[in-house]
């Protein structure tokens, strides 16, 4: 199998405090992993470490070629339009509307007319079901819909691979069932995603493999299967905790 | 204690000099965002000219005041108008105005990338694919050092009107013998270097506001802090380097 992303030996700290201590782990091309972890485990520092928004204190971060801690800001350009990150919080630019948050990245990266821009922003909002808030200003919206449309924002580009930060947590079940079905529609086009939760059922329905981030290292890595047939106590509380 | 903070303001120093460089960089390379320049000259130069207005009309008339009554004992009233504009056009025009700009335009720019960075915006822009430095940076900095020297000649310009306000009611002087005062000793030199002065004092101004924002953490506190540190800051390297501009202006132009 073709090698999307590939982490080896990454150390991070803040200040004294050591976050991750060696993690090691691949992503395939077509593969959606889960990537579990009690909160402040450091999962949302990893994920933005692979598009280079945290700078690492060692180890490699691989991007097919390209070596992505060793890249400057503006030869990771290419690499952001291909691996996006949908934030934990939908970090909305709020001096725009929810419409322009989502046209920001068709603007910047395609040569597409402004008609064909409205069109594809109008198609990926109703994805995330977001239609009839395109006018209003990301203060308007609460905080489920500001996460939706960062899911839009992030998706606009088609990217290759999509990090995924908690896209459900926060979203009434309606919503949630919606963005797992985005996901869903996302991986049969043969796309592939890391989709860090705290929603076990969610992650087993959706992943291929489960990773577990603990201590700074990955902890279990494996398919669901296996993660519900473990007998490590740790994995277990994870497993069922539903 | 005193070399550790010897050390933080070189490494300050140092930072900025960076996003200096990266600014230029971004000035001949593409893409280039005009519409977000007009957009932050309309916000801040625009935004600014009313107090600029008053300030200067203001200015102008306090000093003609001044220096008529302090200069009527000597019988040196005709001396007001060519001490008044000078002083205004090379010195308080653009220290005042750079000092309200200072207070107006640098406060809030480092509260609005401050607040963008604390709520991951600045992240944002740059997860997807953009850089802050062109997106926010390069249209506010150019805005600065285009519309403060505007402002300044502006302001100028009112408080020659406010000193002829002033000479004509208070010390009844005819108001052609001002206009002709005016125009043989205000050179065109005085308000180029007026205006270079202004220009530099922006360029101050924004880049440290810009950096500050930048380096915003700690959320809403922070935000405010930065806007506080702005604001002290770039008043000090105004009046500082306005001492050693002023020297390096009368060097070159007399
Ligand atoms: N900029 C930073 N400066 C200092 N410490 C940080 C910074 N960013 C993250 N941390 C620390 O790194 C650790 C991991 O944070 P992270 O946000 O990755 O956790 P998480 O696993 O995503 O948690 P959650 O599930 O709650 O989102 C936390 O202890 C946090 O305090
Ligand atoms: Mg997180």
């Amino acid at each position: 199998m073709e090698k999307l992303l590939e982490i080896k030996n990454l150390t991070k700290k803040f200040d004294e405090k050591e976050v991750h201590s060696g993690v090691n782990f691949t992503l395939f091309k077509g593969e959606t992993i889960g990537l579990l972890g009690n909160s402040g485990t450091g999962k949302s520092v990893l994920l933005r470490s692979l598009i280079g928004l945290e700078e690492i204190d060692s180890g490699e971060i691989y991007y097919r070629h390209h070596r992505i801690d060793q890249l400057k800001e503006p030869e990771l350009v290419q690499v952001r339009t291909k691996v996006s990150y949908s934030f934990q919080n939908g970090a909305l630019f709020d001096s725009i509307s929810v419409f322009e948050n989502v046209a920001y990245p068709l603007f910047e990266h395609t040569k597409l007319s402004e008609k064909e821009i409205e069109s594809k922003v109008m198609e990926i909002l109703g994805l995330v079901n977001m239609v009839e808030a395109k006018d209003l200003m990301p203060s308007d919206l609460s905080g489920g819909m500001q996460k939706r449309v960062g899911l839009a924002r992030s998706m606009a580009l088609n990217p290759e691979v999509l990090l995924y930060d908690e896209p459900t947590a926060g979203l009434d079940p309606v919503n949630v069932e919606l963005v797992l079905s985005i996901m869903n529609e996302f991986k049969k086009r043969g796309f592939s995603g890391i989709f860090v939760t705290h929603d076990i059922p969610a992650a087993k329905k959706i992943c291929d493999r489960l990773l577990i981030l603990k201590d700074g290292k990955i902890y279990f890595d494996g398919k669901v299967n296996d993660f519900e047939n473990s007998s490590d106590p740790f994995i277990k509380s994870f497993s069922s905790s539903v | 204690m005193i070399a550790r903070k010897i050390k933080k303001n070189l490494l300050l120093v140092g930072e900025i000099s960076q996003l200096f460089k990266e600014f230029v960089h971004c000035l001949y390379t593409r893409p280039f965002y005009l519409g977000r320049l007009y957009e932050q000259i309309i916000h801040l130069g625009m935004g600014s000219i009313s107090i600029t207005l008053v300030i200067g009309l203001v200015t102008g008339m306090v000093m003609t005041l001044q220096f008529g009554y302090g200069l009527e004992k000597f019988g040196g009233t005709l001396y007001v108008p060519a001490i008044v504009s000078l002083s205004i056009v090379r010195e308080l025009a653009p220290i005042f105005t750079s000092l309200l700009v200072a207070g107006r335009i640098g406060s809030g720019i480092s509260a609005e990338i401050g607040a963008m960075n604390v709520t991951q915006q600045i992240d944002a822009i740059r997860a997807l694919g953009t850089s802050p430095v062109r997106v926010l940076v390069v249209p506010r900095v150019l805005a600065t050092i285009i519309s403060l020297p505007l402002l300044g000649t502006l302001s100028a310009f009112m408080g020659i009107v406010g000193g002829l306000i002033i000479a004509y009611t208070e010390f009844s002087m005819p108001v052609g013998f001002y206009v002709n005062k005016i125009l043989t000793n205000v050179q065109v030199m005085d308000i180029v270097g007026s205006m270079f002065k202004c220009a530099f004092f922006g360029l101050v101004i924004s880049l440290l506001a810009c950096y500050r924002g930048f380096q915003t953490t700690e959320g809403t506190k922070g935000v405010g802090d930065a806007a506080i540190w702005v604001v002290v800051r770039t008043s000090t390297i105004i009046l500082i380097s306005d001492f050693f501009l002023t020297k390096i202006l009368l060097l070159l132009f007399g």
